[in-house]
């Protein structure tokens, strides 16, 4: 059914075209992004509602580069794709890794940062990241994300995957003792957890993980197909961010290394 | 609408549906066995005895179970004392928490169903076990009670169905019930309608399959309350 | 600890809005319930089958998977024929719409179940007597079936009711800022989550309890014929 509305809707939408007698670029002055909010230091929502972290003034610094005006949308990780289908908004900038995956339904721009993905547990677990070494773990993961279809393609038989709907509450249930470890991008696990006042006892174990089956090439901003122009002018941003040191700027406010990977 | 998604990921479904049929199945067989003392000390004319009983049914009938849920499993950790003593082994485990949840709150409805067919027993049915000579606990035990279960039961039955919907809350604190394994499938393939719907499809079959056992039971256990054919 | 930390006010904002969804979803309810009721007790078989799939399909499927399926799907249902309508911008199914479109749309099969029954427990009787005395069927509505309706369906309506408020509190995991909702934040910032969220149950159990007090007055109200007077001689 869903087919045949489309198939219908695309009809439609082709014969006022052709009855308007040409098909007009959309101009871009204002962008709607959506953002998640619960995903620190990259993005979260401070005590007084306002949205904040690396990938908010990323976001900010694009839009003043492009010169649009810009609107930024809040949206759970569970419906933040099918959002940006359902035009709720025009781009994606929440971490979004870029994925063989993922690329069948969106497209992406270049990388705006890339970093490794790694495991946290315990200090004294003495746990080792292998098959043996995981075995029988319970593992918590944000649902439908790199993180998620990692473990469970490689460690799938091996361990128990927890999957959550936030990093927010994967990191509170790892304090509380209900899952054994996390994965996830390694700078939103030191700066979001392990430097945290609750994180104290936890840290990394294992070496980091890039591998670009699973890892993609880095996070980038998802947008709708077609969308070539608005993709254009976003890596044109990125590009020109990066070079008049804005980029550096927001980098120097979160972090004390390099985010953005060679 | 993709079809052969749902297909390719039945086993997460079938796994799902397990999940829930247990975790239902177990706390409705712990809030029977809760409910049944409860409803009798509930009926006690001694407000000291009924009046506990009465807060507890009063505050889990009167809040969402989901708050209970989450009272039960982001509340703990709270708690040192809770932290350091045996059940918290137990209380780190999602399903344990769900089930302890799912427990209290249908053992609460369950104890006001009995309660309340325990107070329209008919009063000649009480008479009659006086006059025999039987104790109170006899009579409860005879007499009381087994007729009370035959007018709970279509209530009783609503209350299974009730228990088997608000068991869809646990893939709220990551148990991967039949909506759990929905929502897993909706975030990885963006199929909302396949998604939703197939776990739509297996509730309403267990729906029926509920209902129909109960009218079964019904049928059999009430055949004295029916009028004859003729 | 009244202000509970500075969260008390945020608690009562997300207060206002359960009470406000739970609010919307009934008057779509009791629409929904009327319609389906007036649907099963018609003669025609369309009507009948019609409400007939409606409260079974209802009664058979959790409300949170209908709540997701209409937030996740609904919104891919309005992009697909919205622009058939001329719509080229974007339509937002917010989760208040997606929720208390759900919600009420639940609780309007078991209002039609409700209200079917209170329908029928008014004497047939009654209504021929009110013919006989020359009323028009307007009338008869209006003054016999009408009031009495209501007094048969008060139970069931503030059964259902009850049901309705505490079901509000799922509109929280599509993301809507209702009291659980605002709760959890609270929680997860002040590392005391059991303090809110026994703060949100008893916010939910002042909320039934009024709604009770209400619904017993009304159910009083209304059966003022046939209570029995209050010194019986």
């Amino acid at each position: 059914m869903a087919r045949l509305t489309r198939r219908l809707a695309l009809a439609a939408a082709a014969t006022l075209v052709a009855l308007a007698g040409f098909a007009e670029a959309k101009e871009w002055k204002k962008v709607r992004i959506g953002v998640e909010g619960a995903y620190p230091p990259f993005s979260s929502v401070s005590p007084e509602g306002k949205l904040q972290g690396f990938d908010i003034d990323i976001a900010y610094a694009l839009c003043e580069a492009m010169k649009v005006e810009c609107t930024l949308v809040q949206q759970d990780w569970d419906g933040i794709i099918p959002a940006l289908l359902a035009k709720k908004y025009d781009a994606i900038i929440a971490s979004m890794s870029i994925t063989e995956e993922r690329k069948k339904t969106v497209d992406f721009t270049n990388k705006y940062y890339h970093t490794p993905a790694r495991f946290v547990a315990r200090k004294d677990s003495g746990i080792q990241i292998s098959k043996e070494g995981l075995k029988g773990k319970k593992v918590g993961v944000q649902r439908a994300t790199i993180h998620d279809k990692y473990i469970t393609d490689n460690f799938g038989d091996d361990v128990e995957v927890v999957r959550y709907g936030t990093a927010d509450e994967a990191n509170l249930d790892l304090v509380n003792g209900r899952i054994d470890l996390r994965l996830d991008d390694s700078v939103a696990l030191s700066e979001g957890l392990l430097k945290t006042d609750k994180g104290k006892d936890f840290e990394f174990v294992g070496s980091p993980l890039n591998d670009p089956k699973w890892f993609g090439e880095g996070a980038g901003i998802a947008i709708r197909k077609g969308d070539t122009d608005l993709k254009e002018m976003f890596n044109k941003a990125i590009d020109q961010i990066r070079a008049d040191g804005t980029y550096e700027k927001i980098e120097r406010k979160y972090f004390d290394f390099d985010v953005y990977g060679s | 609408m993709q079809f052969e998604v749902i297909w390719e990921n039945i086993g997460q479904y079938v796994h799902g549906l397990w999940t829930t049929v247990w975790l239902v199945a177990a706390s409705l067989a712990l809030g029977l066995v809760l409910a049944v003392p409860l409803a009798i000390l509930r009926t006690s004319k001694n407000p000291l005895i009924n009046g506990p009983v009465w807060f507890y049914t009063y505050f889990f009938r009167g809040t969402p179970l989901l708050v209970q849920l989450f009272m039960l499993y982001y509340g703990a950790p709270q708690f040192p004392i809770l932290r350091e003593s045996f059940l918290w082994p137990l209380l780190t485990q999602a399903w344990f928490c769900a089930l302890v949840a799912f427990t209290l709150n249908t053992a609460a409805y369950t104890t006001e169903i009995i309660r309340g067919a325990i107070v329209t027993t008919p009063h000649g049915e009480i008479e009659a076990a006086r006059a025999c000579g039987m104790s109170h606990a006899l009579m409860m035990r005879r007499i009381v009670l087994p007729s009370a279960f035959r007018r709970a039961l279509p209530a009783y039955g609503n209350e299974v169905i009730f228990m088997l919907h608000g068991s869809a809350v646990a893939s709220v604190v990551t148990i991967v019930d039949l909506t759990g394994a929905a929502r897993n499938i909706n975030s990885t393939y963006y199929t909302p309608y396949e998604a939703f719907l197939t776990a739509g499809l297996f509730y309403m079959a267990l729906t029926f399959l509920i209902v129909w056992v109960f009218r079964r039971i019904e049928r059999r256990l009430l055949v004295h309350l029916r009028r004859p054919a003729a | 600890m009244l202000d509970l930390q500075g969260y008390g006010f945020s608690l009562l904002e997300g207060t206002v809005l359960t009470v406000e969804s739970a609010l919307a979803s009934l008057v779509l309810a009791v629409v929904l319930g009327m319609l389906g009721a007036l649907a099963k007790l018609a003669r025609a078989r369309v009507p009948r089958g019609v409400a007939e799939l409606y409260t079974t399909i209802i009664r058979g499927v959790p409300d949170l998977v209908l709540m997701l399926l209409v937030f996740f799907g609904g919104q891919l249902l309005v992009n697909q024929i919205a622009p058939m309508l001329g719509y080229e911008d974007y339509v937002d199914v917010s989760p208040f719409t997606a929720g208390v479109g759900t919600i009420g749309f639940i609780y309007g099969a078991y209002m039609t179940e409700t209200f079917r029954g209170a329908i029928l427990a008014v004497p047939t009787g009654q209504l021929e007597a009110g013919y006989a005395f020359g009323m028009s069927p307007g009338q008869v509505f209006r003054r016999i079936l009408l009031p009495q309706t209501i007094r048969h369906a008060i139970p069931g309506f503030g059964n259902n009711w009850l049901v309705l408020l505490k079901t509000t509190a799922l509109l929280s995991v599509l993301g809507l800022d209702d009291l659980l909702r605002k709760a959890s934040l609270a929680a997860g910032a002040t590392r005391e989550p059991f303090t809110f969220y026994a703060a949100a149950a008893l916010v939910y159990l002042l909320l039934t309890s009024i709604s009770t007090v209400l619904l017993v007055w009304a159910e009083r109200r209304y059966n003022i014929a046939y209570a029995r007077p209050a010194h019986a001689v």
